[in-house]
C-alpha cells in the first residue's frame, strides 16, 4: 500500500481538501486540523495500516508519532508499518 | 426562600466503602487507582481505574435484588443507606409525599449493557435475561432508592456526563428552597468501569497510562473511576426543629452551557458557573476558601479551569485552595461531583483540604494553590465543587459551614 496516498487521502477528508492540495510541508495547522480531527485521522490510519498509533491528546510533542507535517506522519507511519510487520 | 442543609452523607468508592474511611484516605492522600480487574483487560490500552477492589455484590443484596440492580444501582444504595441513616429520617405520610430523588448518572447501567451485548454478539446467545431492561435504564437507581425508602415525592434522573451530580444536587437544592420538597435524597453514581466502558474512553486519546495529576506540568489524562456519593438535602428549619446534626450548608448552585465546543472547554462558560454560584449565594468571592475543582488531569480542562478561577476571583485566587481529589478516586463521571462533594464536607466540617496528589512539577498555567500532595488543616467557611462536562455543561455548587 503507497502509505503516502493513503495519508494524504486520510488528511485531506479531514481537512475537507482535494487530496491534490495537501502538499507534504503542510503542517495540520496549516490545513485546519485541530485537535478532534487530528484524533479522527489517527483513528483512520490505525484502520486504513492496521498498526497502533502511540498517541496521547494532552501530550502531543510527547507521542513517539511525529505529527510537525504531511511529510512527518508519512515516515513515522512507514516506521511503525516496518516496526509492527504489516 | 427556604434554607437547605445537608444532614446525612454516603457513599462508596475507589477511597472507601463509607464516608469516614473516604475522609480518612483523603486526609492521607491515599490513591484508589491501581491495575484494573475486569475481563479483557488485555485488549485495552488504558489498563488502570480507580475500582472499588474486593466488592462483592453477594455481601449487600440478594440474589432477587442483584437480577435486578445494576453496579451503579447498588453503589447507589448503599451510600444512600449510608446517608439515610446518618439523616436519622423515615418517611411516611406526608413526609414521604414531600420528599423525593433526584439522582446524576452518564452511563447508567452500563455494565448490563456491557455484558448482555456480549452474550448476544460475542456468544452468540438469541435469549437474555427478562429484566434487563429495567436494570439497565438510567433512572434504575433513583426508582430503587424511592422505593427502599418510600420516597414518594419529585423523584428523576439527570445526565449530563461529567456534570450529572453537580446538575442533580443543583436541582434537588432549589426544589428544597423554593418549596416543592422537604427532604431530597440527592447525588449520583457511576459504574463504567468494563470493557467496553474503558474502550470508548480510550478512543478519545485522553486518558492515562500510568496516574491522574491534576495541575501538574506531567499531567497526561484522566482515569476512570467508579462508586457512588448520595446526600439528604433537607430543609433547614425541618432539620432544626428534629434536631438533626447538620453537616453544612447548600447556599449557592449555578449552571451554564459554554455552547461552544462538544468536547473542548471554556473558560467563559466555567468562570459564568463559578461567579453564577457565588451571585446566587448571595457570598462575595473572598469569603471562598476551598473549591474542589473538577480538575480532570488532562491537558484542556486543567489550565481553562485555572484560568477561570483566575478570572472570577482576582487577586483572591492567590489565597484560596483549590484541590482535585480525582488524583486519588479518579474521574467517576456521572457520579464525580457527588463523592467531590465529600471533600468540600470534610474542608468545612472537619476543617481539614483534601490533597492533589500525584503532583510533580508546576505548570505556570495552573499557578494557584493546588493543595499538592498533602492535606492541610485550615478553617475553610465557604467552599465550591466544580463539574465541567463534555458537551459544555458546567453546574457550581455552593457550601457553607453552620
Amino acid at each position: 500500500m503507497n502509505t503516502q496516498k493513503k495519508v494524504v487521502e486520510i488528511i485531506a477528508e479531514q481537512a475537507m481538501l482535494e487530496p491534490a492540495d495537501v502538499k507534504l510541508e503542510h503542517t495540520l495547522q496549516d490545513l485546519g486540523i485541530d485537535s478532534m480531527a487530528l484524533v479522527e485521522s489517527i483513528f483512520a490510519i490505525e484502520e486504513c495500516f492496521d498498526i497502533s498509533v502511540p498517541f496521547n491528546a494532552n501530550e502531543p510533542g510527547e507521542s513517539d508519532f511525529d505529527i510537525s507535517s504531511v511529510a512527518a506522519i508519512v515516515a513515522a507511519v512507514d516506521r511503525l508499518k516496518a516496526e509492527q510487520g504489516k | 426562600m427556604r434554607r437547605v442543609v445537608i444532614t446525612g452523607a454516603g457513599t462508596i468508592n475507589p477511597l472507601g466503602e463509607n464516608v469516614p474511611a473516604t475522609f480518612e484516605a483523603m486526609r492521607e492522600g491515599r490513591c484508589g487507582i491501581g491495575p484494573l480487574e475486569i475481563a479483557d483487560v488485555d485488549r485495552l490500552a488504558i489498563q488502570i481505574g480507580g475500582q472499588i477492589r474486593g466488592y462483592d455484590e453477594a455481601l449487600h443484596f440478594n440474589r432477587q435484588q442483584i437480577a435486578l440492580y445494576d453496579r451503579f444501582t447498588q453503589f447507589t444504595l448503599l451510600a444512600a443507606r449510608e446517608a439515610i441513616a446518618q439523616s436519622g429520617l423515615s418517611f411516611s405520610g406526608a413526609l414521604a409525599d414531600q420528599s423525593g430523588v433526584v439522582l446524576g448518572t452518564s452511563g447508567g447501567g452500563l455494565t448490563t449493557q456491557d455484558e448482555n451485548y456480549r452474550a448476544v454478539y460475542e456468544a452468540g446467545k438469541n435469549r437474555v435475561h427478562p429484566f434487563i431492561v429495567p436494570k439497565l435504564m438510567n433512572n434504575a437507581a433513583a426508582s430503587h432508592v424511592s422505593m427502599e425508602w418510600n420516597l414518594r415525592g419529585p423523584s428523576f434522573t439527570v445526565a449530563t456526563a461529567c456534570a450529572s451530580s453537580n446538575h442533580a444536587m443543583g436541582q434537588a437544592f432549589n426544589m428544597v428552597r423554593c418549596g416543592m420538597a422537604k427532604v431530597m435524597v440527592t447525588g449520583g453514581s457511576e459504574a463504567m468501569l468494563c470493557f467496553g466502558g474503558i474502550k470508548a474512553w480510550e478512543g478519545l486519546r485522553v486518558m492515562s497510562k500510568d496516574a491522574c495529576r491534576p495541575f501538574s506540568a506531567t499531567r497526561n489524562g484522566m482515569v476512570q473511576g467508579e462508586g457512588a456519593g448520595v446526600f439528604v438535602f433537607e430543609e433547614y428549619e425541618h432539620a432544626a426543629a428534629r434536631g438533626a446534626d447538620i453537616l453544612c450548608e447548600v447556599v449557592g448552585f449555578a449552571m451554564s452551557s459554554d455552547a461552544a465546543d462538544i468536547v473542548m472547554p471554556s473558560k467563559q462558560g466555567a468562570a459564568r458557573a463559578i461567579g453564577g454560584a457565588l451571585k446566587d449565594a448571595g457570598l462575595a468571592g473572598d469569603s471562598v476558601g476551598y473549591i474542589n475543582a473538577h480538575g480532570t488531569g488532562t491537558a484542556a480542562n486543567d489550565k481553562t479551569e485555572c484560568a477561570a478561577v483566575a478570572d472570577v476571583f482576582g487577586a483572591h485566587a492567590d489565597q484560596l485552595m483549590i484541590s482535585s481529589t480525582k488524583s486519588m478516586h479518579g474521574h467517576l463521571i456521572g457520579g464525580t461531583g457527588a463523592v467531590e462533594l465529600l471533600a468540600c464536607i470534610m474542608a468545612l466540617r472537619d476543617g481539614v483540604v483534601a490533597p492533589t496528589i500525584g503532583y510533580e512539577v508546576p505548570d505556570p498555567e495552573c499557578a494557584l494553590d493546588v493543595v499538592p500532595n498533602v492535606a492541610r488543616d485550615a478553617k475553610v467557611d465557604v467552599a465550591l465543587s466544580n463539574a465541567f462536562a463534555f458537551g459544555g455543561l458546567n453546574a457550581v455548587l455552593a457550601l457553607r459551614a453552620i
